[in-house]
């Protein structure tokens, strides 16, 4: 009798596509952190609301494309906010795709960003206690990013001590559009935080910041917003290495969430061109910055470039590194990637398992 | 070779569409104002069902300020990313060269005509006086 030990295994099982999604938004309402809100935060908000750092109450800065910028079949039957009920989004998402964890980033309502502190704690707070209830505990493939207040380092580090360490929590989360660069010392306590805990810090596009989202004021177009965060995320990443924050805190670990990333390299040469002749002006800056972007900085995939040449793709991909780059759908938001037609066809299967799946179950500690 | 009745015609009213499955490929019908016309109901940009998708035109500016909108009611937009196709051909507005959702014809044939021919409608009954939507693979 001989055994054909070079044979590949014909379990379908193997062929799994396993998939980690590290962006899916689910939707809470403030009904849902009520139970969590103190009896003062339950009258301010049905007295005075949350007010944003924007100049308007409601609304988007920009109209979306699409309602709630949702895919279009995502609005589930029971009539609330698509990602709103967790049936639906195991159907249209964890199970038709097999998923095998998703890790949540929470837009709205979170009190993230909200003008007055105390609330945004307390609402933040709430959110967190509600994620358990709603989403981490009932499926437990899903893990939340911990919501931080995030204007407010201190209470963002207490939120994180508070949560680090429970299995439903996999990453800390800030969104791009913060009152400051995200590298300004009062951020740090975050990060310090976080990467004590070894929890990575995600930050997610958008929000409100106060600012324009120009530095020539309000562009005309949603296309305009969208295409914006290429900037507004090299400024911010640009912040995070001048300022030293990766020299204080050497086990953090960024990850850039929605962000695109075919600006990424360029942006590692421009700086390294002038930390060559303006070294002596951040001198606490130990190594040329595109070593603390290949170090510390992973990137989600959706929405991903589509280059006219494939080649140019795989060559950013290449330059990033193949184990820093987190495969994402931003479920049920209608830019929406799916995971079967999304990665470049002529990746190979290792290549595609890193992105899929291995890069994030590393990166998060996912068993 | 399938050939199948996917529908009666007065089952689809005009601006309305059916998923339909034929050889165990879902197609999306469409109704143009009493013209039937079917596509793929796979997006082929990434796969999003055309059939979920909103039916509008297609907006166009000869010069920035003036606006034009033309095909009204003739235009599906992908549920998903919103790529734009052409009801009537399948084509895509922005690259009608290479990204098409697949189109198929669709045939209004009588109820007499399925009835004496070789073909059966299995799904409904085939009534003598009726118009019906015949789709061949």
């Amino acid at each position: 009798m001989t055994t054909d030990v070079l044979r590949p295994s014909l379990d379908p099982a193997s062929n799994r596509l396993c998939v980690i999604d590290c962006d899916v938004h689910p939707k809470d309402s403030i009904e849902d952190m009520k139970p969590y809100l103190a009896k003062r935060w339950i009258d301010y908000l049905a007295t005075y609301g949350v007010r944003s750092r924007h100049g308007f109450q409601n609304g988007f800065l920009y109209p979306k494309s699409q309602p709630q910028a949702a895919r279009r079949d995502a609005w589930p039957p029971d009539g609330g906010l698509p990602a709103s009920n967790l049936k639906f989004m195991q159907e249209q998402l964890l199970d038709f795709y097999d998923i095998e964890y998703g890790v949540l980033n929470f837009l709205s309502p979170t009190g993230q960003g909200a003008q007055n502190s105390d609330l945004s704690v307390a609402m933040a707070y709430a959110s967190n206690e509600a994620h358990r209830d709603r989403w981490t505990g009932p499926d437990k493939r899903l893990k939340a990013s911990i919501v931080v207040p995030y204007e407010d380092g201190e209470a963002s580090a207490k939120e994180i001590v508070r949560l680090a360490g429970m299995p439903d929590y996999a990453q800390v989360q800030l969104l791009s559009r913060m009152s400051e660069l995200a590298g300004k010392k009062r951020y740090w306590p975050i990060y310090e935080a976080a990467s004590e805990l070894g929890l990575p810090v995600g930050i997610h596009v958008f929000g409100y910041s106060g600012w324009a989202s120009t530095n020539s004021g309000w562009a005309s177009y949603y296309i305009e917003e969208m295409a914006e965060h290429c900037t507004s995320c090299q400024a911010l990443l640009t912040s995070l290495i001048v300022e030293g924050v990766f020299e204080q805190f050497p086990k953090l670990k960024i990850v850039l969430i929605e962000a695109g990333f075919a600006w990424l390299p360029a942006l590692g040469f421009r700086l390294d061109k002038l930390w060559k002749t303006l070294r002596s002006e951040v001198p606490h800056l130990k190594r040329a910055p595109s070593e603390y972007i290949r170090d510390h900085v992973y990137v989600t995939t959706q929405p991903m470039e589509e280059t006219e040449k494939p080649e140019h793709l795989l060559q950013i991909m290449e330059w990033i590194g193949w184990d820093k780059i987190l495969f994402a759908t931003d479920y049920p938001h209608w830019d929406f990637d799916d995971p079967r037609y999304t990665l470049p066809p002529t990746l190979s299967r290792e290549r595609r398992r890193q992105i899929l799946s291995e890069n994030a179950r590393q990166l998060y500690g996912f068993a | 070779m399938a050939r199948q009745v996917v529908a009666a015609a007065r089952e689809i009213e005009p601006g309305g569409r059916k998923l339909v499955e034929v050889a165990g490929r879902a197609i999306v019908v469409f109704n143009l104002a009493g013209e039937f016309f079917a596509l793929a109901n796979r997006c082929p940009h990434k796969a999003g069902e055309l059939c979920k998708g909103k039916i509008s035109g297609f907006i166009s500016s000869p010069e920035p300020g003036v606006y034009e909108i033309s095909h009204e009611g003739e235009v599906i937009r992908c549920p998903w990313h919103g790529w734009e196709f052409h009801i009537r051909t399948g084509k895509s507005w922005c690259d009608p060269r290479t990204m098409n959702a697949r189109a198929f014809e669709v045939k209004v044939e009588k109820g007499a005509q399925l009835v004496e021919g070789p073909y059966v409608a299995e799904t409904f009954p085939v009534l003598v006086e009726d118009d019906y939507l015949v789709i061949e693979l």
